[in-house]
């Protein structure tokens, strides 16, 4: 196995446990936010849809390729706007001004 | 710049880009940060993603496709969550979880097409091609069924079991022979048995369990990435694997403590979720003592009104109806007479983690009143009034109760309220097909309605008794 695959592979061993670590006291409140904005976050499948398209040499390639990439791109900025908008509701200013009747 | 230096240059960016990640992630746990955190990782992915137009060594050819692909998916995912109503949410979730998915799949088939005859990057391509297939069809089947373009609840094929083993062991077997003897043709089967794997692992799971399946599928696809992450970093822009690595395995790795805490929510086995098809049976429980005692929206609004403490309990019901609105009004009704309104939040209510909480955040509750199963079922004994709105499961004591389906699924203590008031539409029984003793107790009656009309009715009455 090449080199660079046994540096992923460390890298992959420390990121699995960050991942746990970082979000293993979330509160239920945020369920929904954290699991939107992971959602998010693996839309970094965008770079490798760009990276695969782009050195895509025959039609079927690309064309396989460029599905890649719609869907990257839906991924990023759907997840995006989404967990925006699930976090724009928690915005604790928002209850005390809106809600006061 | 030579090609080498500009190699290193979108390398800092990615180095920069994976600790913002990491930062923005953390800071989705506390609710005063957690804006800034996905803003904070939105800027981290645009310029990430922009630098990659850089890399040397893309064929000019193809810009044209990738600023397409770009254009046509951006705009298309920032219009579809800018456009969908909030109650859609689970289902965007899973969407757009499957467009990665699916992103990661179509990856890992270019890769295969190219690279046939490189074992490492073949093999690696196979495994993520796997799970990012199943991912994506898992991902939306359970759109459908959270849209309710398919029936919610679980749809069991006969001789399941051996089926999906079959479809999954042939549909992987095709995939390593495709390697091993360098044909691509047999990569075809090899994919659509996996989607194929997919839809049949999704199928039988009922609409009550998909908090899991979306936050299992959203795990999923981050391992997907990271596998095809491991591929890249073998090839000749490798570098772009690595914060694919980073980031796919962090999803990966958060997104399975979500799934476990989900499970753990309902006292159940990731397995039995995917596997058990719960709730597609009808239980035939002990028999239930006692009768129903409907209530009217007057005598309850009463009840409330003299009050000290009111707990609500919302469950999916109250998410169907859109009741949320008029819950905040009788919420605020309540306050200005003086009495203290909690809402009570299993981890599970809902189509989604952490739902019921987005729902009730959506029409202006402040989340300090909302409170956790642990945080909250001590209060039940020194509380006057508890309103079940549209939930079931949640709040069944037959999960205390050995040789019940539910045994052991940690629930919402509401029958020691003084008096408890359960709004549902009908005399139904809940998703596990258990009848529900509560209804039957003696301080327990029923409200019955859909919840937007009967929460309504008792904001009305309470109004007419200013």
């Amino acid at each position: 196995m090449a080199a660079d695959l046994w540096t992923a592979l460390f890298i992959a061993l420390l990121a699995a446990f960050t991942g746990y670590e970082v979000i293993s006291r979330v509160p239920v409140l945020l369920h929904t936010p954290l699991m939107s904005g992971s959602n998010f976050i693996h839309g970094i499948v965008l770079v490798g849809a760009i990276v695969a398209l782009g050195l895509a040499t025959t039609p079927l390639e690309q064309a396989i390729g460029l599905v890649a990439v719609v869907m990257g791109a839906l991924n990023v900025t759907g997840g995006y706007v989404v967990t925006v908008r699930i976090l724009a509701m928690f915005d604790r200013s928002r209850p005390k001004g809106g809600g006061g009747k | 710049m030579t090609a080498f230096e500009i190699q290193d240059a979108i390398n800092a960016i990615y180095v920069v880009a994976v600790l913002v990640f990491i930062l923005g992630l953390k800071a989705m746990s506390s609710p005063a940060t957690a804006r800034r955190g996905i803003v904070y990782a939105g800027l981290a992915m645009l310029i990430a993603v922009g630098v990659t137009f850089f890399s040397p060594g893309l064929l000019t050819d193809n810009f044209l496709w990738i600023f397409v692909g770009v254009a046509v998916g951006g705009f298309g995912g920032w219009y579809w969550a800018r456009v969908v109503k909030m109650t859609a949410m689970p289902q965007m979730v899973a969407v757009f979880n499957g467009m990665g998915a699916g992103s990661a799949g179509a990856i890992a088939a270019v890769e295969l097409l190219g690279h046939i005859g490189d074992l490492t990057t073949s093999g690696l391509s196979v495994a993520g091609g796997v799970i990012g297939s199943i991912s994506i069809a898992a991902s939306i089947v359970a759109f459908l069924k959270l849209q309710g373009w398919l029936t919610s609840k679980p749809i069991v094929l006969p001789a399941r079991q051996v089926v999906n083993t079959a479809v999954l062991v042939i549909g992987v077997a095709l995939g390593i022979y495709a390697v091993i003897a360098q044909e691509t043709f047999w990569l075809l089967p090899f994919f659509v048995l996996l989607l194929l794997y997919g839809v049949l692992l999704a199928l039988p799971i009922g609409g009550a369990d998909m908090p899991v399946v979306i936050s299992l599928t959203n795990a999923l696809t981050g391992v997907a990435v990271g596998l095809d992450g491991f591929a890249l970093v073998n090839g000749p822009l490798g570098d772009a694997g690595y914060a694919m690595v980073i980031a796919g395995v962090l999803v990966g790795s958060a997104g399975s403590l979500l799934t476990v805490l989900m499970a753990k929510a309902m006292n159940r086995s990731i397995a039995n979720v995917f596997f058990g098809a719960f709730g597609a049976t009808e239980e035939t429980g002990g028999p239930v003592q006692g009768q129903l005692k409907p209530m009217e929206a007057p005598d309850v609004a009463a009840l409330m009104a003299y009050a000290n403490q009111v707990i609500i309990v919302p469950g999916y019901g109250l998410a169907v109806a859109q009741a949320q609105q008029k819950v905040k009004e009788l919420a605020d009704l309540l306050e200005s007479k003086g009495v203290t309104v909690k809402f009570a939040i299993h981890p599970v209510a809902g189509r989604m983690p952490g739902h019921m909480n987005v729902l009730l955040a959506e029409a202006g509750i402040s989340y300090d009143k909302l409170f956790d199963r642990d945080e909250i079922n001590a209060e039940f004994p020194a509380t006057d009034v508890a309103f079940v709105i549209g939930a079931n499961d949640v709040v069944n004591p037959a999960a205390h109760r050995q040789g019940s389906p539910l045994y052991g699924m940690p629930i919402l203590d509401v029958e020691q309220a003084k008096n408890v008031i359960v709004n549902k539409r009908g005399q139904g029984k809940g998703f596990a097909g258990v009848e529900n003793e509560l209804f039957y107790r003696d301080n327990c009656h029923m409200l019955y309605g859909d919840a937007q009309s009967a929460v309504g009715q008792l904001v009305s009455a309470l109004k007419q008794t200013e």
